[in-house]
């Protein structure tokens, strides 16, 4: 098992967030009686642990499932199979009603500014919602005055409660949507792209803010992006998913100087240097992801690797240590 | 939205908000055409409630010395060929219209809504029931609807009310469940899922008051529709009983028969109707865009 390594490697410390061989398997179904005549699988197989105050990044490119796995550790999509604990309690087959209390504990942060604040609520009703849902401050003007924390905290004006979505720019709408997360003083937050949609420089603040709250709060981040630089700039450690499994896991710095596995390699070369006169050695994989309906037996990957052997195509590689905390899914290693 | 959530806006445009008044001449400005709708439906609604003070002749009692009057002192819009004052029945009119508009509207719209918002909500095998029911439903035309309606529930005020507003469920619903089926996916009704927000609230607050805006426009129009169907049902016998003044009937019983001689049958009820219709589209429009806080600095 992948994950008896994974836990071995690190240090013993109860991990806010444990998934271990997480499935999504969303079935495509067709004609009138809606038989399933296939599946996509958009998560096949994820391990993966987070430490209270840990930003774990979740790299790969649009459609490995990333997205997928974020939402199913919120229970936002059932999973598949697979389970997902938190602080050691198992909330995968939990109903609705007893998952409530660990709702406190992990919050969201998406993509899209604009679609992820109801247009039709002022600013302040927004990131006082969750408070009102399980019932905190509920004495006449304490939870005005928490929210009003909240908006100092992420860099609002309190004044700004009374303002509407629409009054706000991205980065700004983005500050709102971290704040809600905030609200339940959670201990984990899954930031999907949360910095994708916005101006290089806007990014920045935000990613700033997200790391200062992370300091103060001891707050774990599950980092989900395609951006390699901000990845960097924020995770302790990385995972690299490809069409629905993690194929490499490594703390950030060997990750970025060792990668061992061909993918993570062809993914760092194609990161964009800052200097003109910087010559490397360009290792670009060819041709698209396959279809995740019919993925490649064997490793996912060979269809697109230069180094594949008969091997990579019948057998399925195990992630295996390679090194302190450094896991590898690949047969050449 | 009550009128000082405005405040702020009205401040920050640079309008002097101080009291009611001076904030209803700045909507006034801002929507010239919505003022003077709401000036016209207020000017009916008025009639409706006033009818009994601003007229001095029962709207029923006839009279044979004035059968086919034409406007002039003492009948200002003429009379029928019973000697009925035309501009007694028009203004006592106000008040069935008005009824029937409204109430069929409002009683359409409601089941409506939530047909619609449960539909597109909870999907499955209730959505495939619910829309199955409303394709036959729509197979029939407004008139035709209202119609069997009617005429399986007998005629009176209040069932004329229900038999115009079944026909106006099925529109709703079609457009609240297509609003809700786009709304239910967005970020923010998942993000309210992940607060553990019960399914129910999720779908109250969240996904109906976005999903309201064209019910506005769709309402307003329908109010003209509901008033032209009450004429059309009354007409045939199935609406508003006799005597009462109803316009539809007053317009549809002397079209054919008095439009030469006596015009002014058919073209006062005919311009309460027309006015009435245009007041609340115009109304709607700016109501419409009033309610969203996009449109609004």
């Amino acid at each position: 098992m992948p994950m008896t390594e994974i836990r071995n490697a690190q240090a013993a410390a109860a991990p806010v967030l444990q998934v271990d061989g997480l499935k999504k398997h969303f079935p495509i179904r067709k004609g009138l009686l809606r038989r399933t005549i296939g599946n996509v699988f958009a998560v096949d197989g994820v391990s993966f642990s987070i430490q209270p105050g840990e930003t774990l990044g979740l790299v790969g490119e649009s459609g490995c499932g990333k997205t997928t796995v974020g939402r199913t550790v919120l229970r936002l999509i059932e999973p598949t199979g697979g389970s997902i604990r938190v602080r050691g309690e198992d909330i995968t087959q939990l109903s609705r009603k007893a998952l409530r209390p660990y709702r406190r504990e992990m919050q969201i942060v998406f993509q899209d500014p604009f679609s992820s604040l109801n247009p039709r609520m002022r600013a302040g009703d927004i990131v006082g919602e969750p408070m009102k849902i399980h019932g905190i401050g509920a004495e006449g003007g304490e939870r005005a005055r928490l929210v009003a924390r909240l908006f100092e905290r992420v860099g609002l004006r309190p004044q700004q409660m009374r303002n509407f979505p629409h009054e706000f720019s991205g980065g700004q709408r983005q500050r709102i949507s971290i704040a809600r997360a905030l609200a339940l003083n959670p201990k984990l937050i899954v930031a999907d792209e949360p910095v994708s949609a916005l101006d290089v420089s806007i990014q920045a603040q935000v990613i700033n803010l997200m790391m200062d709250l992370q300091r103060e709060e001891g707050i774990a981040y599950l980092f989900i992006s395609h951006n390699l630089a901000v990845v960097e700039h924020i995770s302790h450690r990385i995972a690299v998913m490809y069409l629905g499994r993690i194929v490499e896991y490594a703390d950030k710095v060997t990750l970025f100087t060792r990668p061992q596995h061909p993918y993570t390699e062809a993914l760092l070369s194609a990161v964009p240097v800052p200097d003109p006169l910087l010559k490397r050695e360009k290792r670009m994989v060819e041709g698209d992801v396959p279809s995740p309906v019919r993925p490649p037996p064997g490793c996912h990957f060979h269809t697109r690797c230069p180094y594949a052997q008969d091997r990579c195509r019948i057998e399925t590689p195990a992630l295996k240590p390679v090194g302190e905390g450094h896991l590898v899914a690949c047969h050449l290693r | 939205m009550t009128s000082t959530d405005h405040s702020v806006e009205l401040a920050k445009a640079g309008a002097n908000v101080t009291g009611w008044w001076s904030r209803l001449v700045f909507l006034a400005l801002r929507f010239p055409l919505g003022a003077f709708g709401a000036v016209i439906v207020a000017l009916f609604v008025f009639a409706a409630i006033f009818a009994d003070a601003i007229t001095t002749v029962d709207p029923t009692s006839t009279n044979a010395a004035k059968s086919l009057a034409a406007p002039g002192p003492g009948v200002l819009m003429g009379a029928d060929f019973m000697g009925r004052d035309m501009y007694s029945r028009v203004v006592h009119g106000a008040r069935i219209s008005l009824a029937v508009g409204v109430g069929s509207t409002v009683l359409g719209c409601l089941f409506g809504v939530i047909i619609g918002l449960a539909s597109g909500y909870l999907l499955g095998w209730f959505d495939l029931l619910v829309q199955r029911v409303i394709d036959i439903m729509q197979a029939l035309p407004l008139l035709v609807m209202a119609l069997v309606m009617a005429a399986s529930l007998g005629p009176s005020l209040q069932n004329t009310i229900i038999a115009i507003s079944i026909p106006l469920i099925p529109n709703v619903a079609r457009v609240i469940r297509s609003n809700t089926l786009a709304i239910r996916e967005l970020p923010y009704v998942e993000a309210a899922r992940a607060q553990g927000m019960s399914e129910l609230r999720i779908a109250v607050r969240h996904v109906l008051p976005n999903t309201l805006a064209p019910l506005i426009v769709l309402g307003t129009a329908q109010l003209g529709a509901a008033i032209l169907t009450e004429a059309s049902l009354s007409f045939l016998g199935l609406g508003i009983p006799e005597p009462h003044p109803s316009w539809g009937r007053m317009l549809s019983e002397s079209a054919a028969e008095y439009v030469r001689t006596a015009p002014w049958l058919v073209i006062f009820p005919g311009l309460a109707i027309s006015l009435v219709v245009f007041g609340t589209n115009l109304l709607g429009d700016a109501m419409r865009d009033l309610l969203d806080p996009r449109q609004r600095s």
